[in-house]
């Protein structure tokens, strides 16, 4: 049980990881200024929560492990975030649709986690519940400005997000740690707002004057460690100092 | 960047606590009063630094003309009496 727990939180952990990197990846390149301070700021946000559950993971797993060698030193099949998140930056429009399906996830997952019987869990969902509303409400109205905007701004946000939506059926996937942790009174039911994704989803798609992409949901399975191509160079610069120069520390 | 057509420009007049008045913080672009105040958050809140946010457009404020220096403001020069500096001020009266 103390097993599955871990893993339960490095997947919660994970997703916000890749996720944060991938923002932080933008440092230094945003659009402009302000957005640029905007999606770091988001992605610190993300680190901060990376942070609270790989320190409870730490503490579950005894001697020698830390929130860093939880965080830099895994193989990638032991990596257990959603292979939407691992999705490059291809350009802003993707930037923005990738944030806004996850963030509308978060909106429903984190609510239920603050009902979670393990105390931990619920107060790092308390504490990020707000930061959570932020991000949703910054990509929504990204959502709908690109989605209303010129010409060339719809067709790439439409693009993105007949590339990225067909992900995020893997949310919602119930793997054997989630159905665990869902007996125990700790995980929800992810299958159980579902439903209320989508609505919502397609909700702002509509004001955002985008249509729903008619594609099949991708089968992939990011949170049982198998990743997509991308993975592995995310991984090669999140962990390169740590491989490099084992055991650092500023 | 500066070929591209340009957001205009925003002033942003932050409170930094209740009972304190707006003072500006400094200037950004957004497309619209909404990304104004959002971006206004990220780029001058993210150290705590307000309670409370005001966006105006650069285009709309109006200021005076620093070549009218002189007769606007030199007249005040020698007028100290103007100053409420005669009053004893009780230790407890912060902020004036």
């Amino acid at each position: 049980m103390k097993d599955q727990l871990t893993k339960y939180l490095m997947m919660l952990g994970d997703n916000a990881m890749i996720l944060g990197h991938r923002l932080s990846e933008l440092c230094g390149h945003g659009p402009t200024l302000e957005t640029d301070i905007a999606l770091t700021n988001i992605s610190l946000d993300l680190y901060g929560q990376v942070r609270s559950y790989f320190q409870y993971a730490a503490e579950l797993s005894g001697e020698g492990v830390t929130e860093d060698t939880i965080a830099f030193l895994r193989k990638e099949r032991t990596y257990l975030n959603v292979v939407l998140l691992e999705q490059p930056n291809e350009n802003f429009a993707h930037v923005i649709v990738r944030q806004f399906l996850y963030d509308m996830f978060q909106s429903f997952l984190t609510p239920a986690l603050m009902r979670s019987t393990d105390e931990r869990i619920a107060a790092i969902a308390a504490k990020s519940i707000k930061e959570t509303k932020y991000h949703l409400r910054f990509s929504t109205q990204w959502m709908k400005r690109l989605g209303a905007g010129t010409e060339e701004s719809k067709s790439k946000i439409q693009a993105a997000v007949n590339h990225l939506l067909p992900f995020t059926d893997e949310l919602f996937v119930m793997t054997a740690v989630e159905k665990e942790m869902l007996e125990q009174g700790i995980g929800p039911d992810l299958q159980s707002f579902k439903e209320d994704y989508y609505i919502k989803v397609q909700e702002v798609l509509e004001q955002a004057e985008l249509s729903l992409p008619e594609a099949a949901p991708r089968v992939v399975k990011g949170k049982t460690g198998i990743h997509s191509e991308h993975m592995g160079y995310i991984l090669n610069e999140l962990q390169y100092m740590q491989r490099a120069y084992p055991q650092m520390e500023w | 960047m500066s070929n591209k057509k340009e957001w205009p420009l925003f002033e942003i007049f932050i409170r930094s606590k209740n009972g304190l008045e707006h003072r500006h913080a400094g200037s950004l672009h957004a497309a619209d009063p909404t990304m104004a105040l959002e971006n206004a958050r990220d780029v001058y809140t993210r150290r705590q630094e307000g309670v409370s946010i005001w966006v105006v457009e650069s285009k709309d404020i109006h200021a005076s003309n620093p070549e009218q220096a002189g007769e606007l403001f030199e007249p005040a020069k020698d007028k100290v009496y103007r100053h409420p500096t005669f009053y004893e001020l009780p230790i407890e009266l912060k902020h004036i």
